[in-house]
């Protein structure tokens, strides 16, 4: 039946003008539509922010390199910064829920449709607006293009003083939009876990990704809306003449780095949580196990998204707090690795004795689980107030963070891309490339992030544009540029891997994983209303009920 | 592959979620409340600290009963929405207008009280840090109020032509909690503003 109106869609496809296709796509609001536009967003903003990334490291090859200069690498840091976090990582991480989300739990649609097609469109133009900097950044002033103030934009350095023209402006207004958008975003993600469940379909019933986005949704709303008053502060200081971060008048530079880190540390969960999601979904498939612990995992993500609203001023140790401050954030950040060292546990308890198949979602995943538990480690030695002194704004810490986000996020999204593209296109990924792909970005990503460790206990200063040679950072810099290019060129399988397997992929069927989740009980493509009938459900695993008629989940539950 | 599409039948029971709109306010509110908070604790900590003059003790006056206004129409959208849930229309869009006219005495005190403080006392949003957190924090909650009595006039446009029902009764009620969020934060900003910053 449901092959059926595959080839119906595909007939009428062919037949239409690719004017009336590109309208379609733009008008949309249908939730599938609008993850893959989220995604495929998402996916050019990260080639964006990687030839940035390539462009600082080119810059930092070799002492007193000349390849920009420093204005323009300025510029770059930002860009690669502001782009990477803001409109490479959220978009990507609201495309899958987007999709994922209302098929998991046998829902039609998301609960508020158009507020999703908002949502998108405001993040997208947030996007343009940043980028439209590099044009209308420099105002009537002729000074500086795109924003050059680092993706935090500290106090007095966005005021109007230090930061003459647009850039600033742009910047800001990019992302107070992209910040509403991820808002209505996370409403509606809440809203259709909580309003759209099909029968059956209880809490304790949910898949762990739709709790885990649901909890992550739940940090956006409380996480995001300081950056946009803080955003709203900055735009009332730099067009009203307001005094907010004015220090001259009386106003305190302190307080803009609270605002933003009160956004910029849950922000890490908030990006962190939906890959834990896809790790506990795919993990499970390729071990042939169920998840081990599912009420503990649901219980350590909300007791992560509560410890990390109140872990924020380690970004600011070196400011000079009280030690009772500095006590207070370094146990509560100390604290948060409890509940998360609990999950890699449980993702290692699922996989004990399992049947593991070592396919491409599985390798990305155990990639995942070792490299998160090392950044997490470096995360637990940079909490200790005095380590941090001497180690804050080195590239120990940008080796830090690259760690979470490349080895830990990046790891767990090329994951779900192997995992779920058969879902979403109906053909699979060619293993071979897939495989080709997951050990070049290993040793690439090794190359790099392992070493860039080095130069920052040496002393190397992180933003720096270039330096002298002879302190023994020479080499390390040389190697983790070269590491970089590895990446590059990883990269570049995936996105070939991506092309070809659209056009000659194998074809997917309903399931090719013999998965559990309600996802893959529909056709590849899913058709445009979801399901056909509304699906009812006795257990975590409807699938497995449905498959074992002899021995099903709902038997134990 | 017919039979997977509907997998696994029975728990048909009574199954039944809390309303999408009622949940997505809630969110939109608890979104909100973070905003203003931010914009609160700003307005606590800059409190004493602007180097030139006027000080709020010099130049604010409570101002009582517009703030009694806007508490009030709390009370009445309440009763109105009760009144639409038991198809009594008429007094629904009587008590809806009501609280319509009393949210805009509320904003005409806040203009007021501005015309006042800029005109008579000189203090704009840029003459120091009281005016920049005060025209923030109150035009922050000005511009929540304009928003809702916008959406409120919209309800009674469709009212008035004969639209709303008590079949309409569970949207109202998403329009309504919010409007109980305005008066709510105005608690906050103005012990906030008027007793403790003072």
């Amino acid at each position: 039946m449901s092959s059926d109106v595959i080839a119906i869609q595909t007939a009428e496809a062919a037949g239409r003008p690719w004017v009336q296709t590109l309208h379609e796509w733009v008008t949309t609001v249908d939730h599938k539509r609008l993850g893959v536009l989220y995604i495929l967003y998402a996916l050019l903003f990260l080639v964006i922010g990687g030839i940035e990334a390539t462009i600082i490291r080119i810059q930092l090859m070799r002492p007193h390199n000349d390849f920009v200069s420093p204005q323009v690498f300025n510029r770059m840091f930002t860009m690669h910064g502001t782009t990477m976090i803001f409109f490479v990582a959220m978009p990507i991480l609201f495309g899958f829920a987007n999709y994922l989300v209302p098929l998991m739990i046998g829902a039609r649609d998301m609960a508020f449709p158009r507020l999703n097609a908002f949502s998108f469109w405001l993040t997208a133009f947030g996007g343009l607006l940043l980028y439209f900097s590099f044009l209308g950044g420099s105002g009537l002033y002729g000074a500086g293009n795109a924003p050059d103030v680092g993706w935090w934009a500290y106090a007095p350095l966005a005021s109007r003083a230090f930061s003459p023209g647009h850039s600033s402006d742009y910047w800001t207004i990019a992302l107070l939009a992209s910040g509403f958008g991820s808002i209505g975003t996370a409403v509606n993600i809440i809203a259709t876990i909580i309003s759209m469940r099909c029968p059956g379909m209880k809490l304790s019933r949910m898949p762990l990704f739709a709790w885990l986005n649901l909890v992550m949704s739940g940090m956006v709303l409380l996480a995001i809306t300081p950056l946009s008053a803080a955003q709203i502060m900055l735009l009332v200081d730099r067009y009203l003449g307001g005094h907010f971060f004015d220090t001259q008048a009386g106003g305190s530079a302190t307080l803009w780095m609270h605002f933003f880190w009160i956004f910029g540390h849950p922000e890490v969960y908030v990006l962190i949580i939906p890959c834990f999601a896809f790790v506990s979904e795919i993990v499970p498939v390729f071990s042939r196990k169920p998840i081990f612990g599912y009420p503990v995992m649901v219980g350590a993500t909300v007791c992560i998204a509560f410890v990390s609203m109140s872990v924020w001023a380690h970004h600011m140790f070196t400011i000079g707090m009280n030690s009772y401050a500095n006590s207070f954030f370094a146990i509560t950040t100390m604290a948060v690795g409890v509940p998360t060292g609990i999950k890699i546990f449980n993702w290692l308890g699922t996989m004990w004795g399992g049947k593991i198949q070592f396919r491409t979602p599985m390798l990305f995943c155990i990639g995942f689980l070792f490299q998160f538990l090392i950044a997490g480690l470096t995360g637990i030695m940079l909490s200790a107030a005095p380590f941090n002194w001497q180690l804050s704004g080195s590239y120990f810490v940008v080796a830090h963070f690259h760690y979470v986000i490349v080895g830990g996020i990046l790891f767990a999204l090329f994951g779900a891309f192997y995992y779920w593209y058969p879902k979403i296109t109906g053909r699979m990924l060619n293993e071979g490339l897939g495989r080709l792909h997951f050990w070049l970005f290993l040793i690439g990503f090794h190359l790099t992030f392992d070493l860039m460790h080095i130069p920052g206990l040496l002393g190397m200063p992180r933003r720096i544009y270039t330096y002298e040679p002879g302190r023994g950072w020479d080499t390390l810099n040389y190697l983790v540029t070269i590491g970089a290019f590895v990446q590059g060129i990883a990269t570049l399988v995936f996105v070939v891997n991506l092309v070809i397997s659209y056009f000659k992929g194998a074809k997917a069927g309903n399931d090719p994983w013999d998965a559990w989740t309600l996802e893959w009980s529909v056709s590849s493509p899913p058709p445009a209303y979801n399901f056909a009938s509304i699906p009812a459900v006795s257990s975590r695993r409807p699938l497995w009920d449905l498959k074992h008629p002899e021995d099903p989940d709902s038997r134990y539950d | 592959m017919s039979a997977i599409t509907t997998p696994v039948a029975g728990t048909p029971l009574a199954w039944k979620l809390p309303y999408r709109g009622k949940v997505g306010m809630a969110c939109l509110i608890i979104a909100e409340s973070a905003i203003f908070t931010i914009f609160v604790v700003a307005y606590l900590f800059y409190v004493g600290k602007s180097v030139t003059g006027p000080t709020p003790r010099e130049i604010l006056e409570t101002p009582i009963f517009y703030t009694i206004c806007l508490l009030s129409s709390s009370l009445t959208i309440h009763f109105a929405g009760k009144l639409l849930e038991r198809g009594r229309r008429g007094v629904f869009l009587g008590l809806w207008l009501l609280t319509i006219v009393l949210g805009a005495l509320f904003l005409y005190g806040t203009g007021q009280e501005w015309h006042r403080l800029i005109y008579e006392h000189g203090l704009t949003i840029s003459t120091n840090l009281f005016g920049t957190t005060y025209y923030s924090l109150v035009g922050l909650h000005a511009f929540h109020v304009t928003a809702g009595l916008i959406l409120l006039s919209i309800v009674l446009l469709f009212g008035l032509a004969g639209h709303i029902g008590p079949e309409q009764s569970a949207r109202v009620d998403v329009l309504s909690l919010y409007w109980h969020f305005v008066d709510a934060v105005w608690i906050v900003v103005f012990t906030v503003v008027y007793v403790l910053g003072r």
